[in-house]
This record gives C-alpha cells, structure tokens and sequence, in this order.
C-alpha cells in the first residue's frame, strides 16, 4: 500500500504559488472523502482509546472509574487472551499461506492457454463473491456430525467406518475454519496474481527459453522475483483481513468448542457484547490494531528492502 | 507423446480438478435446496434426490411480511439498497479524492493517503460500540441510511486506493490536450478520464459492492428488524436457530449468493483490468 504513495510521479519546477493553489484545489476535491471517512470515525477511534482506560461496564452513559493502563495489563497477563492471539495467528498464517500457495497454482493456470479459458475463469470468480456467512453456514452444514455430505461421503466411500464430529474438537475445529476460508479466498489471491502475471512482459520467458531454462526454471528465475511486490501486497491484505476473523467463526463455531476457534475478534467481542466489559473490550480492539499495525510496518519494510533491490 | 503435448494435458487436468473443487459446494447447495427435509435427514444420504421442489423459493418471494420467508425477503431487498447506495456514494465522493491523489501535488500527499488506507486496518470491532451510541443518539440505530453511512467510511478509502493508481495510467496528455481546448480540470476528469477509466471504475464498483454485501459486525450490532436487517445478519440468526433446517438454510444462501454472484460472473473481465492497473502496480 505504501508503494502507492511511494512511486508518485514527481514533478519539479512548479511556482510555489502554483503549488499552493494546487494544494487548495486538492483539499477541495478531497473534502468529501474527508468527511464520509474521518467525519464517522474519527470520534469513535477516540472514544475507544478513551473508554480503555475506565472500567466500563454498561453501554449507557454514567461516571465510570478511571483504571489507567490496567485494561491492558490485565489482557497481557491473561492466558485466555494470549490463547486468543495463538489461535489466530495459526489462522492468520495457515490460512495466508494455503490461500498464497494454490492462487499462484490457480493464477498460473488462469494465465496458461487453457481450453474454454473464459469458463474456467467464471467458476474460479464463484467462491469469492458468495458471501463469508453463506460460506461459514454451508461448511458448518457439509461437516455435520449427523446429516452432513462429507461425513455421508467418507462412509460410503469407505475411508471411515462411522460417522465422525468433525466441529467437535477444538483443533478440528480450527482447521475447518482454516478449510472454508481457504476455499472461498484463495480465489481473489489468484486474481492478484494473475493481474501481477499480466504486467510480466513475454519476451523475457523467451529470453529464458533461449538461455535453456525449462518451465520450472523460468517460474522460478522470473516470474516468481517478478511477482514479488504483488505478493506482499497479497500478504498484506489477506493477513489483515484473517488476523480480524470475526464473521465466519461467528457462524460456524460461535468460537467453540471450549473455545477452540475463538479468535480475538470474537474473543474481544465476547468480553464487550456478553460480559459487557466495555473498557477491557476497547483496551483489547485497540490492542488488536496495535498488532495489525505492527505487522504492516514489517511488510512496509519487506516491500521497501525489495523495491531497492530490484531497482 | 512430446513434452508440449504431455504440459497441455496436465494443465487441463489441473484446471478440472480446480474446477470441481469449486463447483461441487455450491452444486450441493443448489440440491440441498430443492431436496426435501426428510431426503436431507437420511442416513445413509442418497446423492441424487428421488424429486424435486422449488417450494422453498417460492415462499421466499410470496410469503407475507412476518413470516421467516416474508423476513428473507426483506433483508435481501435491504441488503440490495444498502450496497447499491454504498457503491453510489463511496464512488461520487471517492472518484475527487482519487484524482487529487493521482493528479496534483500537495503538502501531506502521502500522509493523507496512508491515512485513509490506515482505517483498514481498525476492525470493526473497536468501532462498534461508541458508534453505536451515536446511532442511538441519531435515530439511526436499525436504518438502512445508518448502515449506508458506516459502510461508506470502508469503501472509501478503497476506491481512493484502486481508482487513483488506475487514473495514473492515463496519459497526461490527453488530459493536457482537453484543457489547451478549453476544458476545465473537473470538465476534463469527466470528459476525458472518467471514460477511459471505465474499467477500472467498474472493476472498483464491483469490489465495494461485494465488500458492503459481505458486511456482517456492523449489521449484527446496529439492525434488530426488518426495517434493516441484511441478508448476512438474516441467515446468521436463521442458521442459529433452526440448526438443521438445512434445505431452507440452502435456500436462504442460495439466494443471497446470487446478487454477488451475478454481478462478479457479469464484471468479471475488469477484475484482473482494474487490478493490475490499479492495486498491483502500487
């Protein structure tokens, strides 16, 4: 995201009065997005800051007592918290990295010339636009413990005897967490990549040919350096994105069983919404931004570092 | 058999796999929703439904107001104008800021704009609560207008994000050329790069509309009825509650796919436009 800024045009030689009438036509012209964005968000991103350091335990308004950073001391020295953070950093990183690796798989077979190319296409646009409850509520049904179609499949194709409680342990469960959110995203990473792929010029696969590499050597000598920056972009978007998983466990596990899908989203929405503590709930969602921040800094940095060295 | 041949029948091999892996969910769900509640319950389950129905969908669209049809219904049509008017709004506003970043030099440039990308990375959940006092306070609390309003502070910033890296692809030039005839720089943005832009206009269209759609934290919170209620919210509670009413819970998602899903299949060649012009040149 960085590099959007990063790789402006510069343009030198403009009067400095050219530039400030400039910037005031940028202002105007930036006000409104100013306003529908920051206008609604900027109050309640204080608000929350603020209502982390008092003991709130009412949503309604009243005079709560000012506790200082104990909110945050008492998450930092919780296991149930970190317990949390452990759970979704095995979603963040199972998920990102099965989602990075068939969307290449998938983006190269969408760049490749594939009879009824189109087709292939639509089917791959299908997962990713039906919605993550749809997707959470149909995975909670295909693993039923009673009636669900893998279970049927698996016993009638004779790999298990039985039928099986899939979403009954709490590590199965996560898995299958990881499972249908794979199977949903992975094909907006293939679209990343594929779009990454089609700005790859082909004569340097040529070239390549021509100095006796085979298709393995030129994925791995061109496009796989090539693709670089779109990869951490990818990266960036998807880890954000698992590391707020919140909806599709929502759905399929309600966080169970013994709290073995609960990630911090729905750890910090369940202390907020269930226990109604408010002040512990902020103090955790703003630590649950300090944690994405921390990890878009250190992508920032792996973009940048490659940016240098590519040139 | 020579290597060329042998690549071409591998891939093809790889892309059927691929595509049954992404088929066969959805085809059962497509069945599921025609079966009957009985052929559903059966074990050991037949694959094949000895007949069919459409029964669900029909009360779906027929059921009066009141009903867990009728309620479907609405939220379905609730879910429609909340991303409709998302897409309208984040758009309008979106389409200045971007050209502003794209176009012109100003103090803060790079601030401003990591600043707008910055709100993505604040999850819903930290936002909630105090804007949820704030609906109370508005009237705005279970109102389509009080969801527009929320989904418009995300889908801004993304269209700032992919139109502004697409209009700097346009050449210059031609822009430079409208306003040497006359144009003023707003004429010339409508004029000359807002058509050029269509790709990408719609390849951006297409990400806000499915991201208001998908929305769910904010809808579970802030909608309690039908006056509100988005399809999301709707088959999270349906699910919840009649755990294996499977047929109608097939129904429900079916339907909620389709919106999406049609829209995708029908912009689907500006995905990969809109993407390598806008977002992964970067």
């Amino acid at each position: 995201m960085a590099t959007t800024a990063g790789t402006l045009p510069r343009r030198s030689g403009t009067s400095w009065r050219a530039r400030t009438r400039e910037g005031r036509f940028a202002l105007a012209l930036l006000a409104p997005s100013v306003v529908v964005v920051f206008g609604i968000v900027v109050y309640p991103i204080l608000r929350t800051i603020y209502t982390s350091f008092y003991a709130v335990n009412t949503p309604f308004p009243g005079h709560f007592p000012y506790v200082g950073f104990r909110n945050y001391t008492y998450a930092l020295g919780n296991s149930e918290f970190w317990s949390a953070v452990e759970r979704t950093a095995y979603f963040t990183i199972v998920s990102t990295g099965f989602e990075l690796v068939f969307g290449m798989g998938i983006a190269l077979l969408l760049y490749a010339p594939l009879r009824g190319r189109w087709l292939f296409r639509t089917i791959v646009v299908l997962p990713w636009a039906l919605p993550t409850i749809v997707n959470g509520a149909m995975w909670r049904y295909f693993f039923d413990a009673q009636y669900g179609v893998i279970n049927a499949a698996l016993t009638q194709l004779g790999i298990q005897s039985s039928y099986h409680a899939f979403l009954g342990s709490p590590f199965g469960a996560l898995n299958i967490v990881v499972l249908a959110d794979v199977w949903k995203n992975t094909s907006l990473v293939a679209f990343f990549l594929l779009a990454g792929l089609t700005t790859i010029p082909r004569d340097l696969y040529e070239a390549a040919r021509l100095d006796g590499y085979g298709r393995w050597g030129a994925f791995v000598h061109i496009t796989l350096p090539l693709l670089r920056p779109v990869i951490v972009v990818v990266l960036v978007l998807r880890t954000i994105e698992a590391f707020k998983v919140f909806d599709i466990i929502y759905v399929m596990t309600g966080g169970g069983p013994a709290n073995g899908t609960q990630s911090i989203a729905f750890y910090t929405y369940q202390r907020a919404f269930s226990d109604e503590f408010f002040g512990y709930g902020s103090a955790l969602s703003i630590l649950i931004v300090l944690f994405i921040m921390a990890f878009a800094i250190l992508y920032i940095r792996l973009l940048r570092s490659d940016t240098y060295a590519v040139g | 058999m020579n290597d060329s041949r042998r690549f071409t029948i591998f891939i093809h091999v790889c892309a059927v796999i691929v595509a049954l892996i992404f088929l066969a969910p959805f085809a059962w769900l497509f069945i599921a929703s025609v079966s009957s509640q009985a052929a559903l319950l059966k074990v050991p389950l037949h694959w094949i439904p000895s007949h069919i129905s459409f029964e669900r969908y029909h009360q779906i669209f027929s059921s009066p107001q009141g009903t867990i049809f009728g309620n479907f219904r609405a939220s379905l049509l609730n879910s429609l104008i909340v991303a409709s008017a998302t897409v309208a709004i984040s758009i309008t506003v979106g389409i200045f800021g971007a050209y502003a970043f794209a176009r012109l030099r100003f103090r803060g440039q790079r601030a401003s704009l990591l600043l707008f990308l910055s709100t993505y990375m604040v999850p819903p959940i930290a936002l909630v609560i105090p804007m949820y006092l704030i609906m109370v306070r508005l009237h705005l609390l279970n109102t389509r207008l009080g969801l527009i309003i929320v989904y418009c502070t995300f889908a801004t910033p993304f269209v700032l994000w992919i139109m502004g890296n697409y209009f700097q692809t346009i050449p210059r030039e031609l822009e430079d050329a409208a306003r040497i005839d006359g144009c003023t720089r707003i004429g010339a943005l409508f004029r000359v790069v807002l058509p050029l832009a269509r790709p990408g206009l719609l390849s951006t269209m297409l990400f806000a509309f499915l991201i208001a759609w998908d929305e769910f934290l904010y809808a579970l919170i802030f909608t309690s009825t039908t006056a509100a209620k988005t399809i999301p919210v709707a088959i999270a509670e349906f699910t919840g509650r009649y755990t294996t009413d499977f047929g109608l819970q097939a129904a429900g998602g079916i339907l909620a796919a389709v919106p999406p899903v049609l829209i995708a299949v029908v912009f689907q060649r500006y995905i990969v436009g809109g993407l390598s012009s806008g977002a992964v040149k970067g």
